[in-house]
């Protein structure tokens, strides 16, 4: 019995010290702001691996994403003679909501797995002890560009997500069942608001790209360094990325949207 | 692979993220780069503003000429003072209009339409519509219908 409350005294000590150790680690990356000149090289190369290359999966799933929405949408609102409001449907769906979370959880899933087992090989490996026995700062050389370019890739991508998904529930909405494109336009654009609905979308799409790359960086720093450590790892990365992004959804959704 | 080429295809990344922003900005939210229009005030005051909302349009004769930017509440009459702004090229409302508030639809979101009147004169900046009237209030309609009022 005591051995059981035991356990659960160390998991709660665990979690608050990996907390604490996660908010250390952070400001200490943040710190290190990548310098202009030296940085940049780095930084680019990383926005390249986990911006560029989560293109074609985010577009992929962006288009199908929009297409079940012009078809569900249709079949729903057809029910009540109001097909034409499904671009403000798709629309306001795409933008508000579906563009920034599920960007950011196919973004975790892409490329937070792959810089979590990266950073972690690298701890493994001893490059990061080597490296600071060189004199060069891991945090400033290896983590600081990782973290600052799934910071900027996120919203990119979600953007691009939310138009290709708009793109594509025009195919099925207007090419296909044939509702006026006109109004599928019109009644989009009387019902989007450029600041209340778009930017709102792409402030969460920072917060989360933000948290991404943060668990997913510091998963691979404070792994334990083991081939089993860097799975286990990997696996978290992915599930406490999930569940941020899906909690702070609400509570972003409920300060921005909620209206009380 | 080389560091320009890199650098490039980012380069090109980042502009498809803005182009996008873009069309989401001007196709999706019909945003129009002449946004920051020319507006005059008017003021109008209603007995019941039903369920307008700022942000709510203002139209004559079903176009979209202007927006309500706040209602208020007068407190010595206890009427509701809606506050709308005109675009500039609408100067000539005549003097004896009226701002009526309609409903698009039968559940639609309501809006106030400016019936057209006949002075000579119009309203000026900062004017206050001299005849208006209120939002049809379904349940009230029925309520007077069912007790024979």
């Amino acid at each position: 019995m005591l051995d059981r409350i035991a356990s659960l005294g160390r998991l709660g000590l665990d979690i608050v010290a990996s907390l604490g150790r996660s908010g250390r680690f952070l400001a200490g990356v943040l710190s290190g702001v990548p310098r202009p000149v030296t940085g940049f090289p780095l930084l680019v190369r990383q926005i390249y691996a986990v911006g560029v290359l989560s293109l074609a999966i985010v577009v992929v799933s962006g288009l199908f994403i929009g297409m079940v929405l012009g078809l569900q949408g249709y079949t729903i609102l057809s029910d009540y003679g109001s097909e034409s409001a499904i671009g403000q449907m798709i629309a306001l769906t795409l933008v508000r909501e579906l563009g920034p979370v599920v960007t950011a959880l196919l973004f975790a899933g892409r490329a937070g797995s792959a810089l979590t087992a990266e950073i972690g090989l690298m701890k493994a490996t001893e490059q990061l002890s080597s490296m600071e026995m060189m004199g060069v700062d891991p945090l400033r050389r290896v983590v600081a560009p990782r973290l600052w370019a799934g910071f900027i890739a996120m919203p990119v991508l979600a953007v691009i997500f939310s138009v290709v998904g708009i793109w594509g529930g025009m195919l099925v909405g207007v090419e296909w069942l044939g509702v006026f494109e006109g109004s599928f336009w019109g009644n989009m654009q009387s019902s989007v608001d450029f600041l209340d609905d778009v930017m709102n979308g792409v402030i969460k799409s920072v917060v989360f790209g933000f948290v991404c790359a943060w668990i997913a960086v510091f998963q691979g720093y404070d792994c334990v360094p083991t081939s089993a450590g860097i799975s286990s790892a990997t696996t978290k990365t992915v599930v406490y990325s999930s569940l941020a992004v899906l909690g702070l959804d609400f509570v972003l959704t409920a300060v921005m949207f909620g209206d009380f | 692979m080389a560091q320009r080429t890199t650098e490039i295809i980012v380069g090109l990344f980042m502009i498809a993220g803005l182009a996008a922003l873009l069309v989401l900005a001007l196709q999706v939210s019909g945003l129009s780069p002449k946004a920051a229009e020319r507006t005059y005030t008017l003021y109008a005051n209603f007995n019941d503003t039903g369920g307008l909302t700022p942000r709510g349009k203002v139209s004559m004769a079903g176009v979209t000429v202007g927006s309500i930017e706040s209602i208020s509440l007068d407190k010595e009459t206890f009427q509701a003072r809606v506050k709308m702004s005109i675009h500039a090229e609408v100067d000539n409302i005549p003097a004896d209009s009226s701002a009526v508030i309609r409903t698009s639809g039968l559940l639609g979101e309501q809006y106030i339409d400016i019936s057209i009147g006949a002075d000579m004169e119009s309203l000026q900046p900062g004017d206050t519509f001299y005849s208006t009237q209120s939002a049809m209030n379904l349940e009230r309609l029925i309520s007077n219908f069912a007790s024979g009022k």
